[in-house]
């Protein structure tokens, strides 16, 4: 019967949808993010390397540097999954050690270039007096050849730091810290051209008009607007981390050498390679997949966090 | 006298050398071969060993310029531009070793085709000696006060003091005759600006350079003027420099790409799987080389600044020679040599192994590992295992900072120590430092084995030659690296002791070879029980050349191409 109207203000919406609270916007990330099959793929790889480097060694107790030199060069078995190295280590363990080390220093390193760039970037566009000298240091480092840099900054702090931290840890700060301030730099340049952009929409004007301080302006209005580049560059910079970190230890520099990394782990197997080719395919694999992994992430997260793409 | 060891010598020299001038009847016109490919996984950057300390640049040189006379492969002396080896007997030395005369052969030319003469022997020794040079060979002209010419092909060295054995000058790869036409503007400071003579000196050898790439390819072609008729077999060498050992290795071994590959430092199942491959042989020998850990007896704490590394301020516990011991007795280095070089190493306790008449077996029992027997001795010495498992008296922790070059056999070498010595109570950080840095002799650089900030290093070395004289001399107090010497010297410990160094003098005096041996392993037994340094292994030098290349005899007294002008194809 038509009299007996119901209080639709909306009529063809269910009457449920109407009175449930706003809906997260995560929520609605993490709805787009699903239908990429690729970043879930990765996201679950990525969370099953974490998992295994962090709990991997309470599971698997043989110790990583531990040389047991009569069961050197064995192939896969029940005792050694993963086989043994020349001098007899088990490389189940040294891969999870490895990883523990390699994707602590990606995450750290991402996390210390993402930092800084963002700080770089939203100053830069913020601030019309700052912008063109910090974008020529910006250009100045980004101008600076990676690999020779480090190697300097190597030879000039190992011993300061190894005496202040011990020789792993101080190695460690040194690799992170130098990852970190030479990649931050494709992070500020994004923020820095999104920040221009956004400073001239209309909901900043309305904010600037009711008073807001800049600071605020930052952290309430551009911030949350630029967090899609930000967090892309992030998938992008641990894959990255991770890289440099294979290639210094790849290059015989940086941990000790009876510090397991991948990096290191893929510089040792190089010379049995004929013989036993799966020394190289294991850490081989690591690195590719989880580098394969956290970019599909980043594939996904882009996608899921541009609201004019989500919903499509 | 050692002479009469080298007279034998020269004797047997004789002998063989028409033997391997026309091994197996091979022979006919010059450049018949072709191409001969040479891989030096070190690359050279210049072809004159008067300006580089580098094994690379000896070894590449010495195939352009050569010397009066040079060792064979059984590391005795043969002529080479002389006519013969001067002795005693045969009048050529007097009899206190202050005057040694060496006569040319007739009618030796260089490449370019002007007369050799005294002239340029002579202008050899004032180029190495040359006021502000910086000559890396300096210690090949020690004692020379004069070089004489009586005439275009006599030469008389005289020596300030009597030389028991007086073959340093002009003699071996590192002490060649270079033009004096050529190089007579570069003599000092100028030698390393006369960049066209550094890089493709006229030689006598069998060939000379047609181009050279500092640090990637030498082209060299058959020298027209060679002495020797119908050689070198080869028209061309290609003497490619860069990589590594394993791609050298597998360059001759597996893909028959080069016909020679140089010092292959690899573990012996990687090098055996290569040779399997069936392209090429790999030849060994042992020569002098010992892979050792020197023990720092200088402080190296980053705090000293400038004075860090220097015998003002003595290690805070390797100087206890406790320490020193356990340390050693914790090898084990029969387990080492298997896994490292398998048949081209044997272990050793001897820091002077070879020639087999200076060798001294006092040493032996560091053959066998003794974990509880240094436990014991520490434990004696008052070094108490703390909380952490570490060895500690008075404070100071038996913690050492290990370094060494980049080498896979290396670094296994020290993960294995590590194991051993963290069961006696002694923590074991490693370092492993890019071999052209390591051994780079750069004062500028930390890294260098010459500084050594480190509490243990470990390397090889070896002597050229067959007398130990020089090599022993190499830990008396005023060798020690210091900033003075700009970091340059042999005696990395820092060990100083005065009896050491009065053998040391002793030796440069006393002559008859059973003495000098004598005196030899009385030197090397007090380096050994004092533990300055922990021998290791005694390796071989290792080569690989292909199935078609034939008349390579691996020597380890000289250049390990020393006879490559009798070097052939075989058709196969």
């Amino acid at each position: 019967m038509t009299d007996q109207t119901a209080p639709d203000p909306a009529p063809g919406l269910d009457p449920a949808e109407e009175y449930r609270p706003p809906r997260n916007q995560w929520l609605d990330v993490w709805d787009q993010f699903k239908t990429h099959k690729g970043a879930l793929i990765g996201l679950g790889f990525f969370v099953f390397i974490i998992l295994g480097v962090t709990l991997g060694p309470f599971l698997w107790t043989i110790d990583a540097t531990y040389i047991d030199i009569r069961a050197r060069n064995q192939g896969p078995s029940l005792a050694h999954p993963f086989g043994t190295d020349q001098l007899g280590r088990d490389t189940l363990a040294r891969m999870i050690a490895g990883g523990q080390t390699s994707i602590a220093v990606g995450l750290t390193a991402m996390a210390l270039a993402l930092f800084l760039g963002t700080l770089i970037g939203v100053v830069a566009g913020f601030s019309k007096k700052l912008d063109g000298p910090l974008m020529r240091f910006t250009d100045l480092f980004l101008a600076l050849p990676l690999l020779p840099l480090l190697l300097v900054i190597i030879m000039l702090f190992r011993d300061r730091l190894r005496a202040a931290f011990g020789p792993e840890e101080g190695i460690f700060i040194l690799i992170v810290v130098v990852i970190g301030i030479t990649s931050w730099m494709n992070t500020a340049r994004i923020v820095r051209g999104d920040v221009l952009a956004l400073k001239e929409r209309e909901f900043v004007l309305a904010a600037r008009s009711i008073g807001t301080p800049a600071r605020r302006m930052v952290t309430r209005h551009i911030l949350p607007n630029v967090l899609s580049p930000i967090m892309v560059s992030a998938t992008l910079g641990i894959a990255n981390a991770i890289i440099t970190e294979s290639a210094l230890s790849f290059l015989g520099l940086g941990f000790p050498s009876d510090f397991p990394t991948w990096g290191r782990l893929l510089f040792d197997a190089t010379d049995w390679l004929q013989q036993y080719p799966e020394r190289v395919l294991w850490p081989g694999l690591a690195i590719s997949l989880t580098v394969l992994s956290v970019n599909y992430i980043g594939d996904g997260l882009r996608d899921a966090l541009d609201p004019r793409i989500r919903g499509r | 006298m050692n002479l009469k060891h080298t007279l034998l010598g020269a004797a047997a020299a004789m002998a063989l050398v028409p033997v391997t001038a026309h091994g197996a009847a091979h022979e006919g016109p010059r450049g018949r071969d072709g191409d001969v490919k040479i891989i030096y996984w070190q690359a050279p950057s210049i072809m004159n060993p008067y300006l580089s300390g580098g094994t690379k640049e000896l070894e590449a040189a010495s195939l352009v310029i050569e010397p009066l006379a040079r060792y064979n492969e059984k590391g005795d002396l043969v002529p080479w531009l002389a006519e013969s080896v001067p002795t005693v007997e045969n009048g050529g030395v007097n009899a206190d070793g202050t005057q040694i005369t060496w006569v040319l052969k007739e009618g030796l030319v260089w490449s370019d085709g002007t007369p050799v003469t005294s002239e340029d022997v002579k202008f050899s020794w004032e180029y190495c000696t040359a006021e502000g040079g910086g000559c890396a060979q300096a210690e090949k002209y020690l004692d020379v006060t004069a070089v004489d010419t009586p005439d275009a092909r006599t030469v008389v060295v005289n020596f300030g003091v009597g030389k028991p054995f007086p073959y340093g000058p002009f003699v071996g790869a590192q002490a060649p005759i270079i033009q004096k036409a050529q190089f007579a503007d570069c003599l000092g400071p100028k030698a390393p600006e006369c960049t066209d003579a550094n890089f493709s000196p006229i030689g006598t050898g069998p060939f000379t350079v047609t181009e050279f790439r500092p640090n990637d390819v030498i082209t060299l072609a058959a020298n027209e003027n060679y002495r020797d008729e119908g050689k070198p077999a080869f028209a061309t060498v290609t003497f490619k420099g860069g990589g590594d050992a394993t791609a050298a290795g597998r360059s001759v071994l597996e893909t028959g790409e080069f016909d020679y590959a140089w010092n292959l430092q690899l573990a012996p199942d990687v090098i055996g799987a290569m040779e399997a491959a069936g392209k090429g042989k790999v030849v060994a020998d042992f020569g002098t080389s010992v892979e050792r850990i020197m023990i720092n007896f200088t402080d190296v704490n980053p705090d000293l600044g400038d004075e860090r590394g220097t015998a003002a301020h003595p290690h805070p516990f390797l100087t206890d020679i406790a320490v020193r011991r356990a340390l050693s007795m914790a090898i084990d280095r029969a387990l080492l040599t298997e896994i490292g070089y398998g048949p081209a190493g044997t272990p050793t306790c001897n820091v002077l192994p070879a020639p087999a008449a200076y060798a001294s077996t006092a040493n032996d029992g560091c053959l066998v590992q003794d974990i509880a027997g240094a436990n014991a001795l520490l434990d004696e010495a008052g070094w108490m295992p703390g909380a952490d498992g570490v060895r500690a008296k008075d404070g100071v922790r038996l913690s050492v900072l290990y370094q060494t070059s980049t080498n896979a056999v290396r670094q296994d070498y020290q993960a294995l120590i590590k194991q051993w010595w963290s069961e006696i109570g002694v923590e074991t950080e490693l370092r492993n430092i890019n071999a052209s840095v390591f051994f780079g002799s750069d004062p500028g650089s930390p890294d260098t084995f010459q500084k050594f900030f480190a509490d243990v290093e470990m390397y090889t070395n070896n002597f050229d030659g067959t007398d130990p004289e020089a090599y022993m001399a190499n830990w008396t107090c005023d060798q020690a690296p210091r900033p003075e010497t700009q970091w340059q010297g042999n005696n990395m410990p820092r060990y100083c002791d005065a009896a050491y160094d009065a053998l040391s003098a002793q030796m440069a005096t006393t002559s008859g070879i059973d003495a000098r041996a004598a005196l030899a392993k009385q030197m090397n037994d007090m380096l050994m029980q004092n533990y300055v340094m922990l021998p290791l292994t005694h390796r071989g030098r290792v080569a690989a050349h292909s199935n078609t290349l034939g008349g390579v005899i691996m020597n380890v007294w000289d250049s390990e191409l020393w006879n490559i002008a009798d070097w052939y194809r075989i058709d196969g």
